[in-house]
């Protein structure tokens, strides 16, 4: 068995085995629901209803705010009682459409199957976009923005990511063994848009079974092609899976696309099916809450529900609840409040106890230059670091800190515990608002 | 109450202490040697400039208000560092003069752990045989249970260790005892004269191998350091340019202390893998052309001195950036 990889990267302790035996499990909705508007990159989304207005499941309650923005929708039947400033799993406060829920209207989507062949290309990304479906591996980059690839770019290889390499999380896991057949349809429409030549199936080879389940329907669907990949972090990152697959790096600054490839998450494939053939919108996903809690488990989960309402569902944390972190270990933001909602990009949820909590004490950088071997994008940390703690942003950008995916490594690895994707992620936005 | 704090919120095993301690691990078995081919004396000077190293770094952190870290492991390598390089019959004060310059002018005056431009140990020596030339070049003492040179019978040349041989024009008969097997054997072993922590390769290996399997130092530099110079002294000694042969070069003086010990300095030594190939590969020659050409017997501290300054230069190679 081959196994593809990538250069660099690092060799965390994974600890899948906490929640990947669990099986999806719908969950019961809370009393509230808080739905941010801004739920993907891009523009935040436009409430379209009033203050103690009826909702129903998957009703559009905010539309499209223009470009690289998608509509949202309800996860629950009730009341709106309007707009709150809440907590944001990606930091801050912002606003968000407050539901409550009508426990008398429980709800099953029930939709007929709709037939593909009906819609045109146009028509498919027109429901996406309607669907309000964004990348569901945690980067939320609007779907239908990148299914309008330039008509002078031609996709040569769609790759659908199931690498799921950041550590503890399970959901596409979950997913592939599950909804195996529904990722072959939702990959069919994808097809349709895209034209490829070849579609990939990616799986690390920590995730076996996954990737037997695949191999099952290979004589149904014949056009997909397995790739299993070395278990190294970052592989689920979009360049690091293209240049695995096919050998080719995306240029810096550029898109999947100016090497002719197309990467979409397992999860988001799903959603696109499900949108397309049953016309539901994307109000549910599936998250893991995983760490020392009682019960590690794969939520199918209305999206709005509040982290603490989750980790309770999982039996609660022992040892003392010290960290709550939207994500995984290498990439994920800590929480400073526990109501904090679900959003469409939330792949997991991850406790860390008292024990597991990092104490660290920085120490000064040695220039053992493990963030130098380790780098995914083949940059030196140590250097770039230093340029940004003299504030010389224009030398870190020559060194390509605006290639920096923030994946972790660097900060995984270093001895000294010097939190180096914080930084970048620093530099990035001073240059950001220098460009502006 | 909730704690935040920035990704990654794992981290890999490795941190100073451990990387700066296994170091220490590592010497500690050619410290042993050294006890058994020297005698308790080994031992004594080593701790005095163990002690030196950390009390100079206590102080400096305290009289400039920094934080005290002077047992987080570096000065005592500095300090092991420096006594392995003086002679054993040194007096006392020699490794405390040279870890108190290695750590105050060296280290701790360029900013500290990290920021230091040359190997404080190797300075140490380099400050120590200019200032003092016969205390550390003419100062030996033949190991308890061998001869000085590791060859028997030597007319008019007691007063030698192997490599200071090479320089003193010896006759045919002193050079076929050099290129003997039974000399490469007590080189490996380190039964000979010398400075208290370079003669022995073997434990030297052993320790080095530790800290390669470790991932604590970087093979690539001591195999292109001490590889290259087996390679050019190979050719010499086939073109009639050296009359001892590569595998006595690698295994006398320092360039087994040096190319595993002093040249993998993290701190001192390029970032990037072009980088440290380049360093090995360049610090192998000068060390060659130093040993050869120059007036000391030894070349391995100024080759691995000279190739520090150019780390800043080194590091400027980048390997090219994913997608440029």
């Amino acid at each position: 068995m081959q196994l593809l990889t990538f250069k660099g990267g690092v060799h965390p302790k994974y600890r899948k085995e906490l929640a990947k035996d669990s099986p999806i499990k719908k969950i019961e909705p809370p009393e509230f629901i808080y739905l941010p508007l801004t739920q993907h990159t891009g523009i935040p989304s436009k409430p379209i209803i009033e203050k103690k207005d009826e909702v129903e499941v998957g009703m559009k309650i905010a539309e499209s705010n223009g470009k690289l923005s998608v509509p949202l929708h309800s996860s629950v039947a009730g009341v709106y009682m309007g707009l709150v400033n809440w907590p944001h799993p990606l930091g801050g406060r912002k606003e968000a459409m407050k539901i409550k829920l009508d426990p008398q209207r429980t709800f099953e989507w029930k939709e007929e199957e709709r037939d593909v062949d009906l819609f045109s290309e146009d028509q498919i990304i027109e429901i996406v976009k309607e669907a309000g479906i964004v990348g569901m591996g945690g980067a939320a980059f609007p779907t239908y923005f990148k299914m309008k690839v330039p008509p002078d770019k031609k996709i040569k290889d769609l790759i659908i990511n199931g690498a799921e390499c950041e550590p503890y999380l399970t959901a596409d896991h979950r997913l592939i063994l599950e909804r195996a057949e529904d990722i072959f349809k939702g990959v069919e429409i994808l097809k349709r848009v895209l034209n490829p030549e070849r579609v990939w199936i990616a799986i690390e080879d920590n995730k076996m079974d996954a990737i037997d389940r695949i191999k099952e329907f290979s004589s149904s669907y014949p056009w997909a092609n397995i790739t299993i990949h070395e278990t190294k972090y970052p592989q689920g990152s979009e360049k690091q899976l293209i240049q695995s697959i096919t050998g080719k790096e995306v240029p810096e600054g550029g898109l999947p696309f100016d090497v002719g490839a197309y990467v979409q998450n397992v999860g988001t494939v799903i959603a696109i099916y499900e949108a397309v053939c049953y016309s539901k919108p994307l109000y549910e996903r599936v998250v893991t809450v995983t760490g020392p809690v009682r019960d590690p488990s794969n939520f199918l989960v209305p999206i709005g529900t509040p982290f603490e309402y989750l980790i309770e569902a999982s039996g609660g944390v022992f040892g003392g609840t010290m960290q709550i972190i939207n994500g995984g270990p290498m990439m994920g933001i800590a929480q400073v409040y526990p109501e904090v909602p679900v959003i469409k990009g939330t792949t997991g949820i991850l406790v860390q106890n008292e024990k597991e909590t990092l104490e660290r004490e920085v120490s000064p950088c040695i220039r053992c230059a493990s963030c130098v071997d380790v780098c995914p994008m083949y940059l030196m940390p140590t250097e770039i670091y230093k340029f940004i703690e003299l504030e010389d942003f224009e030398k870190a950008k020559e060194l390509g800190v605006l290639s920096c995916m923030e994946c972790g490594g660097c900060g995984y690895v270093c001895p000294s515990y010097i939190p180096l994707p914080q930084h970048f992620k620093y530099a990035k936005a001073e240059l950001m608002k220098e460009k502006k | 109450m909730l704690q935040l704090s920035p990704a990654p919120h794992i981290t890999s095993p490795k941190n100073i202490k451990k990387i700066m301690y296994g170091v220490v691990g590592a010497l500690i078995p050619v410290l042993m040697g050294s006890i058994y081919f020297f005698g308790w004396r080994a031992l004594f000077l080593c701790s005095l400039s163990v002690l030196s190293a950390i009390f100079t770094e206590w102080i400096f952190q305290r009289v400039t208000n920094r934080d005290i870290r002077c047992l987080d492991g570096s000065a005592i390598i500095t300090g092991i560092l420096v006594a392995f390089n003086i002679p054993v019959n040194s007096p006392w004060w020699l490794p405390v003069v040279g870890s108190f310059f290695a750590v105050f002018i060296v280290k701790q005056l360029f900013g500290g752990l990290g920021y230091n431009i040359f190997n404080p140990a190797l300075a140490g020596r380099a400050f120590l045989v200019a200032s003092w030339p016969s205390l550390m070049t003419g100062n030996w003492t033949p190991p308890i249970n061998g001869t000085l040179s590791g060859i028997p019978v030597l007319d008019g040349m007691t007063q030698a260790t192997p490599l200071s041989l090479l320089i003193m024009k010896p006759n045919l008969n002193v050079i076929q005892s050099l290129n003997s097997p039974t000399m490469i054997k007590t080189l490996f072993i380190g039964n000979t004269g010398g400075c208290i922590g370079e003669t022995s390769a073997l434990l030297l290996l052993i320790g080095a191998l530790f800290l390669f399997i470790m991932g604590y130092a970087d093979w690539r530099i001591s195999l292109s350091y001490i590889g290259s110079i087996f390679v050019i002294t190979g050719i010499f000694y086939f073109l009639g340019v050296t009359p001892v042969n590569p595998v006595f070069h690698i295994f006398s003086g320092g360039v087994m202390l040096g190319g595993l010990f002093m040249a993998t300095d993290m701190v001192t030594s390029p970032v990037t893998l072009k980088g440290r190939w380049i360093f090995g590969i360049c610090g192998g020659i000068l060390c060659v052309i130093l040993r050869l050409w120059a007036g000391y017997p030894e070349g391995v501290s100024y080759s691995i001195l000279i190739m520090n300054m150019f780390v800043p230069l080194l590091d400027r190679l980048q390997v090219r950036i994913f997608g440029r």
